[in-house]
């Protein structure tokens, strides 16, 4: 059962309500702008207060986001929201905190934070801007920059293993994982309401276009020949199906996901995984989270809303259960209790 | 005590606990120190521990000590020399045989000094029996013999048997000072509660222990401290991390805020984090982070939600906070960060206390980064500097340091409890919902402070951040001349706060020949120095330093009125140089000890008297 403490507004919100006075500084034709939209779009269909909403960045193209909206919001250091927005949330628990961070921000100089916020499944949620470059330095590889990629730091290609986020976030036993596409800007919406709803922390890996250093990372995944091949929509409690008219599906066989085409063997068709966002174990979860082209369609969508107990809930329960039993109630009592003596 | 032995009455006496890491000296001193304060001895103490949890068995850096001074006088230092040393060990007799007075009491476990134990310290002949210690009085206890023998009916193994001997020791030394013994067992039966076996064992060996000191005539005199002459009040024995743990829960009740810790384990500070996390009753939200950044950070967090954010840290864990300290200030929110010193640089000597971390506390951050520094000096005044750190903080929206001490946080000293209502008010400047005045940085205009708008208020929607601010509207900007007044304006704010701070006091005359300045733990040593100076007729004041940026406002005027300044320091000189940069019209001497260890009072006697 959600035990999400934001109020609600008491009256319609519109998207309006969360534009802000500032210029947006982002490239034009950077992803940035989509994702803006879609957040503007969505927080009001969470029905939640607007003075409830707190904005946390780091430092990178991602993270002037708390300026280009009208919320609360601290701007903070590199690789550190996700630590400054765990006191955020710890503190007040009747906030819906946002982390908006990038590739270099959590997935590098800030990886152990992002690791152990989604371990302690705080509840906030992460809008991870992933472009696989560092676009603010300039065209720098990152920790998802594909191996072998020529970038300003790597002029003879990449050496390093990229990290792929889905992996940190089951590692880690996150609760909530979703992917999407900055074009998809319908499902980005989706996406960013079930990531309010969700009691925990939610990450939300974004594939962002960067425009200037990294274009065209994610056409692959867009291109009109091969879109339908190279993307699954998961939706909870519906068959995996992708392909033109769903002509593909997804089975387990072998201990591994594989594609059998729909119709050509019954049993096959039988077989075909239906979409459990709530499994607890994030086996499926894992193995759908790591998917690629061309043998496998990117998974997109929820891809994991699991439900555990959150740390700033168990932190108010452990609270309040220690003021119900413990005989000290206030500060002058701790200081008179155990061992004292009166002179007189 | 034996129907011979003598009482005599001392107004004071130094007992050093001394054995191996494992031999559970911290417990023993503990305990011998809270008997003491109970009966109403005045008190200070020093624990003197290695890394190591259990390091090899006898041998000199594997040695734990807990020093404890006791009196019917004030007392303000554990003492520079022992009249007791009670030493369960050949390695840790060698290791503080120095610290002990001429003609005082040496108490050994005489079945420690095998041939094996004697070698592995380094010791080619026995001292017990080879005349070396003939300027003490060494009594030769059969402690461990003590210890199995009394614990025989327990059925424990000779191994857990031998876990006990630390009680003997503790038995024979509450007997040398008429201690009662009944105290000490309700404070072993607290400290172990729910382990009647431990209780049980502890309190037979406690027993047999004072039970050998009464019936062998061990002790021709036995000693006395009566009780100290305390003002009127209720007292404990308290630790400088209980205190400054305390002094924050005080700070956030009186202020009406949360608290909020986010911090990371490291040697001297863990045990504020242990303590605050153990007041949930009141509260507060402790947050074990996974490093230092991120433990400072979340507090940087939960203070822009309105709680009043603590980290605490070490020399190294301050160095991995620098950048953040730097987000608190260009954001303006109140944040403390602790820094119980230790001696660096890098992991330095964990367990060993420094000063040296007042240039880092001061300046270790990029950009023009001041912060309100403030330091504690006796494990009980760490209650009321956190709190006025906190205060401050708050009031003034800037963050500020609270610089102790390893031998603060881990010693120990009576404290007056005071009643949360007597403690000054606390008035955060939190900006109203809807107010149409407010903008994000806005000033008070004679604190400089701006307001502090909380998440959730309505009509108060802003951002704050690390990048630098247009003065009054908070939208950030890189405008040569607002940068330059802002920088101005934090720099101002700090400064400022001379004016809500007490004026620096002065031990002595207000001139003289020889002004001493500290700062920090340094208070106990100094202070006995120069008032022993003082009465011999000696024109020498002692000044020591709590608020250090800023400076309190007399600061110069005190300075002025003596020929000479010395500025004494465990470093290389720190203040010292703050204070020629702050305040160059002067010469300043320094006296400096870099040795791990607090100063002792005659070799501050000797320097003072050498400058005089």
């Amino acid at each position: 059962m959600s035990r999400i403490r934001v109020p609600l507004s008491e009256v319609k919100l519109t998207k309006e309500d969360f534009v802000s006075d500032q210029i947006v500084k982002w490239c034009p034709g950077c992803g940035g702008h989509a994702i803006l939209k879609a957040v503007e779009t969505a927080f009001p269909e969470t029905g939640f207060r607007k003075e409830n909403f707190a904005f946390i960045s780091g430092i990178g193209c991602s993270s002037r986001f708390p300026y280009y909206i009208n919320t609360y919001g601290i701007h903070g250091i590199h690789g550190r929201a996700n630590s400054i927005a765990s006191g955020v949330k710890i503190a007040n628990t009747g906030l819906s905190v946002w982390i908006t961070t990038g590739d270099g921000d959590s997935m590098a100089i800030g990886g152990n934070h992002f690791i152990h916020t989604i371990r302690r499944n705080i509840d906030v949620n992460i809008l991870l801007f992933n472009n696989q470059i560092y676009g603010l330095t300039k065209g720098q590889y990152s920790p998802t920059t594909p191996k072998g990629q020529i970038t300003r730091t790597s002029p003879y290609g990449t050496i390093e293993h990229p990290f792929n986020p889905a992996g940190l976030v089951m590692g880690a036993m996150g609760t909530f994982f979703a992917r999407v596409l900055d074009s998809n800007v319908k499902m980005m919406t989706e996406v960013v309401r079930e990531s309010a709803k969700h009691d925990g922390t939610a990450v939300v890996e974004i594939l962002q276009n960067c425009i200037i250093f990294a274009d065209k990372a994610f056409s692959y995944l867009t291109d009109k020949e091969q879109k339908d091949d190279f993307q699954i929509h998961l939706k909870h409690g519906e068959p995996m199906l992708f392909g033109k008219n769903n002509s593909k599906g997804i089975v387990l066989r072998d201990n591994r996901l594989q594609i059998i085409k729909v119709g050509e063997n019954k049993q096959d068709d039988k077989n075909i995984l239906i979409h459990d966002q709530y499994e607890p174990d994030p086996g499926i979860h894992r193995m759908l989270g790591f998917m690629r082209p061309p043998e496998m369609p990117r998974a997109f969508g929820v891809i994991r809303a699991a439900r555990f107990d959150t740390y700033d809930h168990l932190m108010e329960d452990q609270i309040d259960n220690a003021k119900k039993r413990s005989a000290i109630k206030c500060v002058d009592d701790l200081l008179n209790s155990g061992e004292t003596f009166e002179v007189n | 005590m034996s129907k011979n032995s003598k009482v005599v009455e001392k107004e004071s006496a130094v007992i050093k606990f001394v054995g191996d890491s494992g031999d559970g000296m911290q417990l023993t001193g503990s305990l011998f120190s809270d008997t003491a304060a109970l009966f109403g001895n005045d008190l200070a103490t020093f624990p003197d521990y290695p890394a190591e949890i259990r390091a090899p068995h006898n041998t000199i850096f594997g040695v734990s000590g807990f020093q404890v001074q006791i009196g019917s006088i004030k007392i303000n230092s554990s003492g520079d020399f022992c009249d007791v040393l009670v030493a369960m060990n050949p390695a840790s007799l060698k290791a503080n045989l120095k610290w002990v007075k001429k003609n005082g009491i040496i108490i050994v476990d005489s079945d420690s000094f095998d041939k094996k134990a004697l070698a592995k310290s380094g010791y080619e002949e026995n001292p017990l029996e080879n005349g070396s210690l003939d300027d003490y009085k060494v009594v030769k206890a059969p402690v461990s013999t003590i210890a199995k023998e009394s614990l025989s009916g327990l059925s424990l193994s000779p191994k857990a048997a031998l876990r006990s001997k630390n009680m003997v020791a503790l038995g024979i030394t509450g007997c040398l000072f008429n201690q009662d013994i009944n105290s000490t067992y309700k404070f072993i039966e607290k400290k172990f509660k729910d382990k009647d076996t431990v209780i049980e064992s502890n309190k037979k060996a406690l027993a047999a222990g004072y039970d050998y000191a009464r019936k062998n005539e061990t002790f021709e005199t036995t000693f006395f401290v009566p009780k100290a002459d305390f003002p009127k009040g209720r007292y404990r024995n308290i630790t400088g991390n209980v205190a400054t743990a305390w002094g924050f829960l005080a700070a956030a009740e009186r202020s009406g805020r949360e608290l909020f810790l986010g911090s990371y384990p490291i040697t001297p500070a863990t045990e504020i984090l242990i303590e605050l996390a153990e007041h949930k009753s009141l509260g507060a939200k402790v947050f074990q982070a996974e490093d230092e950044i991120a433990g400072i950070c979340s507090a940087i967090g939960a203070s822009y939600t309105g709680a009043l954010g603590i980290t605490t840290t070490s020399g190294p864990g301050f160095s991995l906070k620098s950048e953040a300290i730097g987000l608190a200030v260009i954001t303006e929110l109140p944040l403390v960060i602790v820094n119980v010193q230790r001696a660096g640089p890098s992991t330095g000597m964990p367990t060993k206390s420094e000063q040296s971390d007042l240039m880092q506390a001061l300046y270790g951050r990029n950009g023009e980064c001041p912060v309100i520094v403030i330091s504690a000096s006796s494990p009980a005044n760490c209650f009321y500097y956190a709190y006025e750190a906190a205060k401050l903080s708050i009031e003034h929206m800037t963050p500020a340091v609270l610089l102790t001490e390893g031998s603060l946080g881990n010693g120990s000293e009576l404290f007056r409890i005071p009643s949360v209502e007597d403690l000054p008010e606390i008035t955060p400047p939190i900006a109203k919902p809807n107010d149409p005045e407010y903008k994000p940085y806005a000033r008070d205009p004679v604190t400089l402070a701006r307001k502090w708008a909380l998440p959730g208020t309505e009509g108060l929607r802003h951002r704050i951040g690390g990048l630098e601010k247009f003065n009054i509207e908070g939208n950030p900007t890189t405008d040569p001349l607002n940068h330059e007044l802002m920088t101005k304006l934090r720099e101002d704010k700090v400064k400022r706060v001379e004016n809500y701070i007490p004026e620096q006091p002065i031990v002595g005359e207000d001139s003289g020949d020889l002004l001493v300045i500290g700062w920090g733990s340094t208070f106990g040593p100094i202070n006995t120095a120069v008032k022993q100076l003082q009465s011999e007729g000696k024109k020498i004041s002692h000044t020591h330093f709590h608020y250090i940026k800023p400076f309190p406002k007399n600061t110069g005027e005190i300075l002025r009125n003596f020929k000479k300044i010395l500025v004494c320091e465990l470093n290389a000189g720190q203040l010292v140089k703050h204070l020629r940069i702050e305040h160059p019209e002067h010469q300043y001497l320094q006296y400096n000890k870099i040795q791990g260890l607090p100063f002792v009072v005659h070799e501050l006697k000797e320097k003072f008297n050498e400058i005089l």
